[in-house]
């Protein structure tokens, strides 16, 4: 068994530095590396490019980073619900980049597979497809996409061991798996760490080789955005 | 009487078909799920991950780490099953979800749609919407017929920045019901009480009406 654990938060974002770029998996707040983008704030890291669908809201989440102005670029599908980022995005403070969805789930996804690039139908004929190369299959019209590049690969899962091993929980998993071992090096925080031979190998979402650090997180918030429910009859 | 959101969604809810997988968009299409038959099997897909979603939990049984895509909490059916965002989209585009049922800023007749933008105001982004257009053979669109100065959503052209192209092939409007075929909008139903000269005038793209134009049923 190969190890992966660290200590701590600190540990785990270790050679971290301005103006690098950094995946982090989260749908929404839903299933984001809380403990790792509060120590990026701790660190008060500067000028970081942040690949996420979404950038939280202004009091959490990514918006703890763009609150201290510690992110150049966001690339991301959907931005919505964050005053302070409209307010850096307007005025040009901020870098912003909207890809569609699924073409960020395979961008990362190629990155990890070693895929250089691939074809999508995703916004061709849009401004999405702009200065990139398109070509037909199948009597359809698609568009080349890049794999990302990243430093650090920074996710969450429910469960992991020492060996770096993870399982999620619930619609916590989404951009989470893509991102593993699509960064340089992929730090993931869980709730529960075990020790190696306690998770079931069949049961296993994402196997250890594609995780370098990982460490068992603290007090999760795990605020939700929209609380929707139905009254008991 | 033109119809009320809820109608739209309850007069879309008859294009729901027995066995579909269907992808449901924030917003009008949303309510979709309340209004299909109690006698057919049908799973709904949201593309932050879950097959088999359910209604919203009850007080007090919300879990923060189940939300659709609208990020509201949700339930899990039986027989529901969670995946990562790329196998969400690999679902989508590889055109194994059967329906797909999405708001829209405008249509033009030839099937484009813009739904993500307006230049010079906030700008929140496609989402999924761009996946799900450019591969869903089988798209339905909700939206308003008209905007709220009165101005036509159906147009000739779309004026603001494009979702897809060439890609809705019917749309529910407060109005009507509508298909586009061969570049033009034609003319299904009309919504109870909605003449067709309403709809027409309506329209600013080209509108074909054949026949008899009934009204719809609910």
């Amino acid at each position: 068994m190969i190890k992966k654990t660290v200590a701590n938060v600190r540990e785990a974002c270790e050679g971290i530095a301005d103006d690098m770029t950094f995946m982090l998996g989260g749908f929404g707040l839903c299933g984001i590396p809380e403990n790792i983008i509060l120590e990026l704030v701790r660190r008060n890291i500067q000028n970081v490019t942040c690949i996420s669908n979404n950038a939280g809201v202004d009091d959490f989440g990514l918006g703890l980073l763009l609150k201290k102005h510690q992110i150049k670029k966001m690339i991301s599908s959907y931005v919505g619900e964050n005053a302070e980022f409209e307010r850096q995005m307007l005025s040009g403070e901020m870098e912003v980049e909207l890809i569609p969805q699924g073409t960020l789930a395979q961008r990362c996804e190629a990155a990890r597979s070693g895929i250089p690039a691939f074809f999508t139908p995703a916004g061709y004929g849009t401004e999405v497809a702009e200065g990139k190369e398109t070509r037909e299959f199948h009597g359809k019209m698609h568009v080349m996409e890049k794999a990302f590049e990243a430093d650090f690969s920074f996710v969450k899962a429910w469960k992991g061991d020492e060996a770096g091993n993870l399982i999620f929980k619930g619609t916590a998993r989404n951009f989470n798996p893509a991102m593993c071992g699509a960064g340089k090096i992929t730090v993931a925080e869980v709730e529960e760490l075990v020790p190696a031979g306690e998770l079931d190998p069949n049961q296993i979402h994402i196997p250890g080789i594609f995780i370098q650090r990982i460490f068992q997180g603290e007090k999760y918030e795990k605020r939700i955005e929209q609380l929707t429910v139905r009254k008991r009859n | 009487m033109a119809l009320s959101k809820e109608q739209i969604a309850q007069r879309i809810a008859k294009e729901v078909k027995d066995r579909y997988y269907v992808n449901l968009g924030i917003g009008i299409p949303t309510l979709v799920a309340n209004f299909v038959q109690n006698d057919i099997s049908v799973e709904f897909q949201s593309e932050n991950g879950i097959l088999g979603m359910g209604p919203f939990p009850f007080e007090g049984e919300e879990d923060p780490d189940l939300i659709n895509a609208g990020k509201q909490t949700i339930t899990a059916l039986p027989g529901a099953s969670f995946f990562d965002s790329a196998m969400s989209f690999g679902m989508i585009r590889g055109q194994h979800v059967d329906l797909t049922i999405l708001g829209a800023m405008e249509v033009s007749q030839n099937g484009d749609i813009a739904n993500w933008k307006i230049p010079g105001k906030m700008v929140k982004g496609m989402g999924g919407a761009m996946d799900l257009v450019a591969s869903a053979e089988n798209i339905i669109v909700a939206m308003m017929h008209t905007n709220r100065e009165g101005e036509s959503k159906l147009l000739k052209e779309c004026s603001l920045p494009l979702t897809g192209v060439k890609c809705v092939k019917k749309i529910v409007t407060n109005l009507a019901v509508l298909e586009i075929i061969d570049g033009k909008f034609h003319l299904l139903e009309r919504a109870p009480g909605v003449s067709v000269e309403e709809i027409q005038k309506a329209t600013e793209g080209d509108l074909v009406v054949k026949g008899d134009i009934l009204e719809m049923k609910f």
